[in-house]
């Protein structure tokens, strides 16, 4: 389903993603992890070209999204993010913030869109939000709410960007469980997080990211108990 | 008390009251003009396309380089000379303040939609949102909100000075006032009068910004 070929990502002179090359099967849940500053971010932003990459070739669905002949909004129609920070729009209202795609980029009509966003907010367990506006919201609510604005594209894969980091402790276990909720459902997701246990019992892969390269690809019962690079020890024994 | 005989100008009144519609017509439109102006501008200066980004720099440099009252006789007494035909007082007021204004109004524009977090760009990018409607729904509506009090000051200043336009003998409140007053050799009464004119405007336009203002602010 997406297929990532010698990925690589340049800023000036400093080089975040050296080389890049893993695939991601439909409906494989993926943990990316590493320290901080280890391109996990860049990556994952490459994969809807939010971040442009400098060489190397993303496959989306068998399209090469790195043709500039690709129409990357048609493709990013299909793939939903979610973001450390939210980004919901103010100035919407809960309901509207998650219909303003659908009815604005897929001409879906108002009532339909509606009863679909309804749906997918009962789903984040926010029903009765959908007229508040975000401001009104916690972090953990926002993040819910953005999760369920990315669904109502219908993606085929979902992407997400540390969704937990910005959260006060107490709200990261209902954001989690929406996620794992979701992977339950077997959508395609690729979820950059520092929440171990989670990708521990989510994952069904885990990308150790460092240094801008891909370190370890392993199943989590593996990549926990017996880390094969020293790097990845470290990492883990000072996360654990 | 003989320089307050307002008595006296009390049949120029309605005169000088005429002269409203004259200064809200070229208000109303130069403002609206010039708003679409500045937004197009600030677009420019936004678009990472260089000659764009060059053409709307020189723009506003030149128009806030220069006085108003210039741009206006040079659009009134100057263009004719090069397009061989005479242009009416009412289209040059309207044409010098729409040019000016759009050059400030663009650089307040462009200030508030630099100041909306670039998450909501790539948000709205993310959900495949093409760049004219995320500019139309999402990021300009934030920014407007931001901007408001700065663009109302824009439009005050406006207002006042539309008063200007005398000096190409348009018939403005400024302009009806002063010939009262020459005709009965007695400028305080009706210069006072026109004072309170535009006062009022200018409360009304205030009182406007703070409804729209308020209205805005719902989602906070």
């Amino acid at each position: 389903m997406i297929k990532v070929d010698n990925l690589h990502k340049t800023y000036g002179n400093l080089k975040v993603l050296k080389g890049i090359s893993t695939s991601i099967a439909s409906g494989e849940v993926i943990a990316i992890i590493g320290p901080s500053g280890s391109g996990k971010s860049t990556f994952l932003r490459c994969l809807n070209l939010l971040e442009k990459p400098t060489e190397g070739k993303i496959y989306i669905n068998d399209v090469d999204i790195t043709n500039p002949k690709t129409d990357i909004a048609k493709v990013r129609q299909n793939v939903g993010m979610v973001f450390q920070h939210f980004h919901l729009f103010p100035h919407k209202s809960v309901l509207d913030n998650i219909t303003y795609a659908p009815i604005t980029v897929k001409g879906l009509s108002k009532q339909e869109a509606e009863k679909n966003g309804k749906e997918l907010l009962q789903k984040v367990g926010l029903l009765e939000k959908a007229s508040e506006y975000p401001n009104r919201l916690s972090g953990g609510q926002k993040q819910r709410v953005a999760i369920a604005r990315a669904l109502a594209m219908n993606p085929d894969v979902m992407l997400f960007d540390e969704p937990t980091s910005a959260l006060d402790p107490e709200m990261v276990k209902e954001v989690l469980e929406v996620m794992k909720d979701l992977a339950q459902t077997g959508m395609t997701m690729a979820i950059v997080t520092h929440e171990m246990g989670f990708a521990k019992e989510v994952a069904d892969r885990v990308l150790f990211l460092d240094g801008g390269l891909l370190v370890e690809d392993a199943p989590p019962s593996e990549f926990f108990t017996a880390p094969k690079t020293k790097r990845a020890q470290e990492f883990l024994e000072k996360m654990l | 008390m003989d320089f307050l005989n307002f008595s006296s100008i009390v049949p120029s009144l309605p005169f000088i009251l005429e002269g409203i519609w004259v200064t809200l017509k070229i208000v109303v439109l130069s403002l609206l003009l010039g708003f679409v102006w500045g937004i197009i501008l600030a677009l420019f200066k936004i678009s990472r396309i260089k000659p764009l980004m060059w053409v709307a720099d020189a723009y506003t440099s030149i128009f806030r380089g220069t006085p108003l009252v210039l741009q206006l006789l040079i659009i009134y007494f100057g263009l004719p000379q090069i397009l061989g035909f005479p242009i009416d007082p009412y289209p040059a007021a309207v044409a010098a303040f729409t040019l000016n204004s759009g050059a400030y109004i663009s650089e307040i524009i462009r200030a508030g939609i630099n100041a909306i977090d670039k998450g909501q760009q790539e948000a709205s990018m993310a959900l495949g949102v093409p760049y004219s409607k995320m500019m139309k729904d999402i990021i300009l509506p934030q920014a407007f909100k931001n901007i408001l009090p700065a663009l109302m000051n824009e439009f005050i200043t406006l207002t006042k000075e539309s008063a200007i336009v005398t000096v190409i003998g348009v018939q403005d409140i400024m302009r009806r006032a002063y010939q009262v007053g020459a005709d009965s050799y007695n400028y305080f009464a009706p210069l006072l009068f026109a004072g309170l004119i535009y006062y009022l405007l200018v409360m009304f336009l205030t009182l406007l910004g703070k409804g729209i203002e308020g209205r805005m602010r719902r989602s906070d």
